[in-house]
């Protein structure tokens, strides 16, 4: 299709030409950008050279580099275990009272790797097929090739700390497909895969702890990356016990805050998951990828009322054997389940994707549960929506997740062994027994792709500034496969950036810079005036009532459905929220002190700017793709429609300025190993 | 529902503290236990009056970040992290005691928040299996027994709230300690550390002022995932062994 490349790879598709501008004037065009250190050649020879090419750094030398890393989840936790290893020295910072508890703890269900232990036919080429189709052709093509490959090393290393992977009877690792994936290749521990990973990465960082090559620091949250001579050479954090504002100094400084999910306040994230650390080095120059490319999980515990913190996640696995539908009259939604007769039931899945059924992909699954609710055919308690311009409403929000055809055809005890824990939690929480009347789901949001725009060394585009896991954008493309997360998490911090990070090292120990240095003395202050404004505005809201509030814009406008008239409302409605922010936010208590007012403000605000920049991105990609629909971007059938022609770029967003438009530059996705095709599951 | 909270408030960790009376109305019974901490602390922040520390995370019993004394019982009432306790477990008119976790190793930090350090510190002194990134053989090289496969899972599964120090009349972390040396010590990969690593983590448990095990069990029926007492038989054995050999 393409001329050759200059290491003779045929492209497979053109570069694209936007033709649509939906959000003219709310940014500017920037040069196009290229990753400069990525690979060529052929796909499966790529990393090994790679690794190969980067230059070795002495192992005298690596006690006198100094490696900051924020984040101790998969990704920043496998890193510090591994970078203090190779003897590097490494501070660690985490703003949890320990490293054992970043986000990465609540994956459930597993953690994909081409093992093919099963002889299924699976393969390092499948998956890597897999995950770029899964992500609807917008990531690149090295990076997950890179993902696959080293997917298989992650399993031996996990096994050997000890992490207890579910085993067969002749004692060897079990595996499940997971999915929709046509291979079993999912490795698992019961459903707490997550929590038995990050302990296996915790107990190894620890370990480099008592080898002194590790200092952790918990109850700290980066506030500032400080960038000097061109280089991030430190971060700023406080202290959030004593308040005390602290400079770090580093030769690299690694984020690995994870995901920005918690910009729409309800979602699966932990309550303290935010985007300051990334947002803080955006401000700071660095680009921010496709930062509207949100995942929605299907199967979520639905909203209770307006006290709701977080939700609640089950297993998509529930649906392999539950049936999902509404009623199909308006009417009959304040009825109880049983009481509306088979033929007043509406099967909606089933109706409309008779081969899928009630397994079509995530992001359909949770567009059309939107979509029966808004039609006023939802169920479950009336709850209070706050609209955007302050009118109240009561709307059912969820649909019906029934088990008992299930019951009827396996028997209660068949249901009870391969779904009793889930059952358990969403009694728990909902005070129904499901095994009696159906469950209540909703979508929530659960996952981010979007994160720093990163080069193939996952270093972003601030020179000795490096992303890894759910912060950057690299791997997962529009859309992420499940049991990918944590493969992606793990391979960043034990394989990939340990790799990639010594090219740049090897030019250390870079000059010292200390506490009187310019960069240093700014940043610093930047962090103590930003925090003196949040206890000084005095006004008559709480940082929370903020947070809200901008979760019920994004959901309504930048949620499962977004169209061109909603996100350039949203936009506005962002704005106005911001300048009240400034306005009229109410922290009490002292600087000096724990103080979550003043914690919850200032990720609120950044959530605030973030949120605008997402509703900008969203408007800008008029086409449908993975995890991003837009309205006006779908077929006849209401599918969603993707652009080739016009959006088969990464958009990298480099920081404006102060209440100036973001400029957006693009990064052609080209392909060699892989051709584009647009996905159907009808 | 109406309820009546008293909630220990203290400033620092040096201040004095004392418990503070609130009266909260309109608690629906879908709102869990925290949920119904943040209306407090938004009807706090509103009338000008600091809203209760309190450390939470996930939410969802998985992170171990969250843990209250409620009415005297770590995590309340209901075998659950007090995240997942949900108010329909108590009913208009309650009134309810909240504490922070109370242990000598376990410092309040500000009003419910503590500070559990000590178990990372445990941890770093030999929770863990030794294994490089990159040295690992393949992962069917050997072969591990379902059982202890199960075993190994099972307690595994302990999210080091310290429910188990802060039920303990005697402050003792012996079952958090015994999950862990049950974990690791029952798979193969374990076993070329087991004895080192049990004599280091009861010799920092001890200096960090945990208290010993008096067999009581309270841990065990206060622990939210469940992890039973029979980890501390494995716990004392595996000392014994290992000292008998003069480790």
């Amino acid at each position: 299709m393409g001329t050759p490349d200059p290491s003779g790879m045929i492209p497979t598709n053109q570069p694209s030409v936007q033709k649509s501008d939906d959000a003219a004037g709310f940014y500017t065009l920037g040069a196009p950008i290229i990753d400069e250190t990525a690979p060529t050649g052929p796909i499966n020879t790529r990393w090994q050279r790679r690794k190969f090419e980067n230059r070795l750094v002495n192992p005298a030398n690596r006690r006198k580099l100094d490696v900051i890393i924020v984040g101790t989840g998969l990704a920043g936790g496998a890193a510090a275990a591994t970078l203090g290893e190779a003897g590097y020295n490494v501070k660690s910072f985490c703003y949890q009272d320990s490293p054992r508890r970043a986000h990465s703890i609540a994956a459930q269900g597993g953690i994909n790797a081409a093992k093919n232990y099963k002889e299924d036919g699976d393969s390092v080429e499948r998956l890597f097929y897999d995950t770029v189709k899964g992500g609807d052709y917008r990531s690149r093509e090295s990076n997950v090739y890179r993902l696959a490959e080293v997917s298989t090393n992650i399993i031996d290393q996990c096994v050997a700390q000890g992490v207890p992977f579910a085993r067969e009877y002749g004692g060897l690792l079990d595996n499940r497909s997971f999915g929709g994936v046509q291979v079993s290749r999912t490795f698992y521990a019961r459903g707490q895969t997550g929590q038995q990973l990050l302990i296996g990465a915790y107990q190894a960082m620890e370990r480099q702890v008592a080898a002194g090559t590790v200092t952790q620091y918990t109850r700290h949250e980066m506030l500032e990356v400080i960038i000097a001579d061109g280089r991030a050479r430190g971060i700023v954090t406080r202290d959030m016990v004593t308040g005390a504002v602290e400079t770090h100094l580093a030769d690299v400084v690694v984020l690995a805050s994870g995901g920005y999910g918690n910009v729409y306040f309800l979602s699966t994230n932990a309550m303290g998951s935010n985007v300051t650390a990334a947002w803080r080095a955006h401000r700071k120059g660095a680009y921010m990828a496709n930062p509207c490319y949100t995942q929605i999980h299907p199967t979520c515990i639905p909203v209770t009322g307006d006290h709701q913190s977080k939700l609640t996640l089950m297993s998509e696995s529930l649906r392999n054997d539950g049936r999902i539908w509404v009623p199909k009259r308006a009417e009959d939604c304040g009825k109880p389940a049983n009481e509306i007769a088979e033929e007043d039931r509406d099967y909606y899945l089933e109706r409309i994707y008779p081969s899928f059924g009630n397994l079509v992909p995530r992001d359909i699954a949770s567009r059309q549960a939107k979509n029966m609710c808004d039609e006023g055919r939802g169920v479950g308690p009336q709850v209070k929506e706050v609209q955007p311009d302050g009118t109240e409403v009561l709307m059912r929000r969820g649909v019906y997740l029934d088990f008992a055809d299930a019951i009827a055809r396996m028997g209660r005890d068949a249901v009870e062994t391969k779904y009793g824990n889930l059952f358990d939690m969403y009694a728990r929480i909902t005070g129904e027994d499901p095994y009696e009347t159906p469950m209540r789901i909703y979508p929530a949001v659960h996952y981010v792709m979007g994160g720093l725009w990163v080069d193939y060394h996952l270093q972003t585009n601030i020179t000795g500034l490096f992303c890894s896991g759910e912060a950057n954008f690299s791997d997962h493309g529009a859309n992420r496969l499940g049991a990918s997360a944590l493969m992606q998490g793990l391979a960043d911090g034990y394989f990939v950036l340990p790799n990639t990070i010594r090219e740049y090292l090897a030019d250390g120990p870079f000059e010292k810079i200390d506490e009187s240095h310019p960069a240093v003395v700014e940043a610093k202050a930047e962090v103590e005036e930003r925090i003196a404004k949040f206890l000084s505005i005095q006004g008559e809201r709480s940082a929370d009532s903020f947070h809200k509030q901008l979760g019920q814009i994004m959901w309504e406008y930048c949620g499962m459905e977004r169209t061109e008239e909603g996100l350039t409302k949203a936009i506005g409605l962002i704005r106005d929220l911001k300048a009240e922010f400034w306005t009229n936010l109410k922290v009490l208590g002292t600087a000096d002190s724990l103080n979550q007012s003043l914690e919850k403000a200032g990720r609120t605000i950044d959530f605030i700017e973030l949120g605008e920049l997402m509703c900008i991105d969203a408007l800008n990609r008029r086409e449908s793709c993975g995890g991003h629909f837009r309205g006006e971007s779908q077929t006849e059938d209401g599918e969603a429609l993707r652009h080739d022609d016009e959006f088969a770029y990464v958009a990298a967003w480099e920081f404006g300025g102060e209440n100036a438009n973001p400029v957006l530059h693009k990064e052609d996705l080209i392909y060699t190993a892989i051709e584009m095709k647009q996905r159907s599951y009808k | 529902m109406n309820l009546t909270l008293n909630i220990w408030r203290q400033a620092n960790a040096n201040a004095k503290g004392a418990m503070h009376r609130y009266s909260l109305e309109g608690v629906s019974e879908d709102m869990s236990f925290l949920e119904m901490l943040d209306v407090l602390n938004e009807q706090l922040n509103a009338k000008g009056e600091e809203p209760v520390a309190f450390d939470s995370d996930c939410r969802e019993g998985i992170c171990g970040m969250c843990g209250l004394m409620i009415n005297g019982q770590a995590h309340g009432p209901e075998v659950t992290t007090t995240c997942q306790l949900h108010m329909r477990s108590f009913k208009d008119g309650d009134e309810i005691t909240v504490e922070p976790w109370r242990a000598d190793p376990f410092p309040v930090v500000k009003d419910l928040v503590v500070d559990r350090s000590a178990f990372d510190r445990m941890i770093q002194n030999g929770g863990f299996i030794s294994a490089n990134t990159g040295s690992a053989p393949d992962a069917h090289a050997a072969p591990v027994e379902k059982k202890l496969a199960d075993l190994a899972f099972d307690v595994a599964t302990c999210i080091g709230c310290g429910a188990c120090v802060a039920a303990c009349p005697n402050g003792s972390a012996s079952l958090f300690l015994g999950a862990k040396i049950t974990h690791l010590g029952s798979l193969p990969q374990g076993q070329p550390e087991r004895d080192t690593r049990v004599v280091s983590m009861v010799g920092q448990h001890d200096a960090e002022g945990f208290g010993g095990c008096t067999n009581i069990g309270e841990c065990a029926s206060a622990c939210p995932k469940e992890i039973p007492l029979d980890v501390i038989s494995r716990l004392n054995k595996d000392l014994r062994t290992a000292m008998a050999q003069g480790y």
